[in-house]
């Protein structure tokens, strides 16, 4: 292009009479110069570019595998020692192959921006048997297992608690207005209404629960690290994972509520409490453990009254505690029943 | 340089001057070339009657709706979306899913937004985890294949309506009850005859199992509808 402006302007001064030949081609080799000058340039600084990309990329690399290995692998040497045989067999049990797989994609993986589908995609990267296994893993506590180091191996995924919250939500929700239909099955002049908005406020406890308490729990665990060294420490997914599972216990629990005997109620929460709130505990423990006595027996006896909290709030607020007791005017049932929650919250 | 830019004149000046000189006639003939003219018919949209456009539009919805009722495993419902058929069966749910309670007490059944932000956030949810995983088919495909399917269940919402008036006892009921378990069925049996062999067979139950929850879920506020006395 450059090129050829210059010889367009060489020949018109050519016409002009005052250039010589020499100058001609002087000016021709110049121009010509100039341009692969430049584009030699331009090609060196597209090079240069490349070669800088290429670094940082390979610095990012190296900085995300660094970052991913230390608190999976190094702990898990450390945990090996002492009972090395059985954790062993497990890994073998559970598919040795899979956890090479997940350690191998962990670099790549994770190199995706935040903006990008791929970066969402690994947290879905689970198979049906994966979660099947989990879900297994979360509702069957064994004595010195981690939850997190068995079933989620530093592939935390968000399907798993997401659709468990979902499910939890409806069940409680569809069961509560099962109970209640059935305290008020018979009674004259009673009529049923849906209660929709026991989905609505479901969805925000449950929710809110499998997303907060996890971030207060993971702050407090990064400001305890940075104080006291612990040789375990999870990821803020790795936390919400185990969250997430550990509420399925509840979702039996829910349709269990729906037989109007709080006995039956009173059971159900025990039994799912010592169930998945002992596999929170153990998952909890190790990270504390190295931690003052006493903030450590405190750390988890939070966790477990929380969760407790969240099971007890939940069968109070949805299901009505009166057993099936016959009201003296259908009016006053009607508004009972619509001051009922605002009572208990008293 | 200033007799560079003394030398740039002429050449501008030399360019102005190019004109067509006058003894050359400037005429022509703008044709556009044209294949066939029975194509031409069929693929113009602009000057056919307007009743044409909407039976052809609703034509190539009532067709996916029998696809729907008879899911055989046909890709037509796949290939060519629209979300004109999710949007008439979302709409009408929701409407007759009014009216749920006596007048001037508050309406504690879904109301007609709730409806509407369940079965659309539902089926964006559905279809992102469905992406999440490693599925194949498009969004909207996913949406409209979603939406379509709720077909069943909105004919059983029309169902319960009809046996709603004779007045709801323990008969009533129990045919109620029958008809959403067959449409619920029916609903998700035919989604994930469409939507499951998008997935790699280890992440099949995966993808389905959010399909089962939504169709339940809108089963179970069918089922529970109970007008006003």
């Amino acid at each position: 292009m450059k090129v050829e402006l210059v010889a367009i302007h060489s020949v018109t001064l050519f016409g002009l009479g005052r250039w010589d030949v020499e100058d001609i081609l002087l000016y021709f080799l110049l121009g010509f110069e100039i341009s692969a000058a430049v584009m030699a340039a331009v090609d060196d600084l597209q090079f240069q570019e490349f070669d800088d990309a290429e670094n940082l990329l390979a610095a990012n690399r190296d900085a995300t595998t660094i970052s991913i290995g230390d608190p999976s692998s190094n702990p898990k040497k450390q945990r090996r020692v002492p009972g090395a045989t059985p954790r062993e067999e497990d890994d073998d049990l559970l598919g040795n192959d899979d956890s090479d797989k997940t350690e191998l994609l962990a670099g790549p993986k994770k190199s995706a921006p935040f903006w990008t589908f791929e970066y969402y995609q690994t947290y879905f990267d689970v198979e049906t048997h994966q979660v099947l296994d989990r879900i297994k893993g979360s509702i069957i506590p064994w004595p010195g297992k981690n939850f997190v180091r068995l079933y989620i191996r530093s592939n935390p995924d968000l399907y798993g608690p997401f659709w468990i919250c979902a499910t939890l939500v409806f069940a409680i929700a569809i069961s509560g207005n099962i109970s209640s239909f059935l305290v008020h099955l018979g009674l004259p002049q009673y009529h049923y209404v849906p209660e929709f908005r026991k989905v609505t406020i479901a969805a925000t406890a449950i929710y809110s629960y499998a997303w907060l308490v996890p971030l207060a729990l993971w702050g407090f665990l990064m400001w305890r690290n940075s104080k006291v060294m612990n040789l375990v420490s999870y990821s803020f997914l790795e936390i919400v994972c185990v969250y997430g599972y550990s509420l399925f216990i509840y979702i039996p629990a829910a349709v269990l509520w729906i037989i109007p005997s709080e006995t039956v109620r009173w059971i159900s929460i025990v039994v799912a409490m010592c169930l998945s709130g002992s596999v929170l505990v153990m998952t909890f423990w190790p990270a504390v453990r190295d931690d003052h006595h006493r903030i450590a027996i405190a750390t988890v006896s939070a966790i477990a009254a929380l969760h407790i909290l969240l099971a007890v709030g939940c069968k109070e607020y949805f299901f009505d505690s009166r057993e099936a007791e016959p009201p003296t005017e259908p009016a006053a049932s009607m508004t009972a029943k619509q001051i009922l929650p605002t009572m208990k919250t008293k | 340089m200033a007799e560079v830019d003394e030398g740039n004149r002429p050449m501008f000046a030399g360019l102005s001057d190019v004109s067509i000189s006058e003894d050359i006639p400037v005429e022509g003939e703008i044709t556009v070339p044209v294949g066939s003219p029975s194509q031409d018919d069929e693929c113009s949209t602009l000057d056919e009657p307007v009743k044409d456009t909407v039976l052809r539009d609703l034509k190539a919805v009532g067709k996916k709706f029998v696809h729907v009722l008879y899911p055989k495993k046909s890709s037509s419902l796949l290939r060519d979306w629209d979300l004109w058929g999710p949007l008439l069966l979302c709409v009408t749910l929701a409407l007759m899913l009014q009216g749920g309670s006596e007048k001037g007490k508050d309406d504690l059944g879904p109301q007609f937004a709730e409806v509407f932000v369940i079965i659309w956030f539902g089926s964006v949810v559905i279809t992102l985890n469905s992406k999440l995983l490693g599925g194949t088919i498009s969004f909207f495909q996913s949406l409209c294949v979603l939406g379509y399917c709720i077909l069943p269940l909105t004919v059983a919402m029309v169902v319960c309506r009809l046996v709603l008036l004779g007045g709801s006892s323990k008969v009533s009921f129990i045919v109620r009850l029958i008809v959403v378990t067959v449409s619920f069925s029916w609903s998700t049996f035919a989604s994930t005859a469409f939507l499951a062999d998008s997935q790699p067979p280890n992440r099949r139950a995966l993808v389905v199992y959010p399909v089962f929850l939504f169709y339940f879920v809108i089963g179970w506020m069918i089922l529970t509808f109970s007008p006003s006395p």
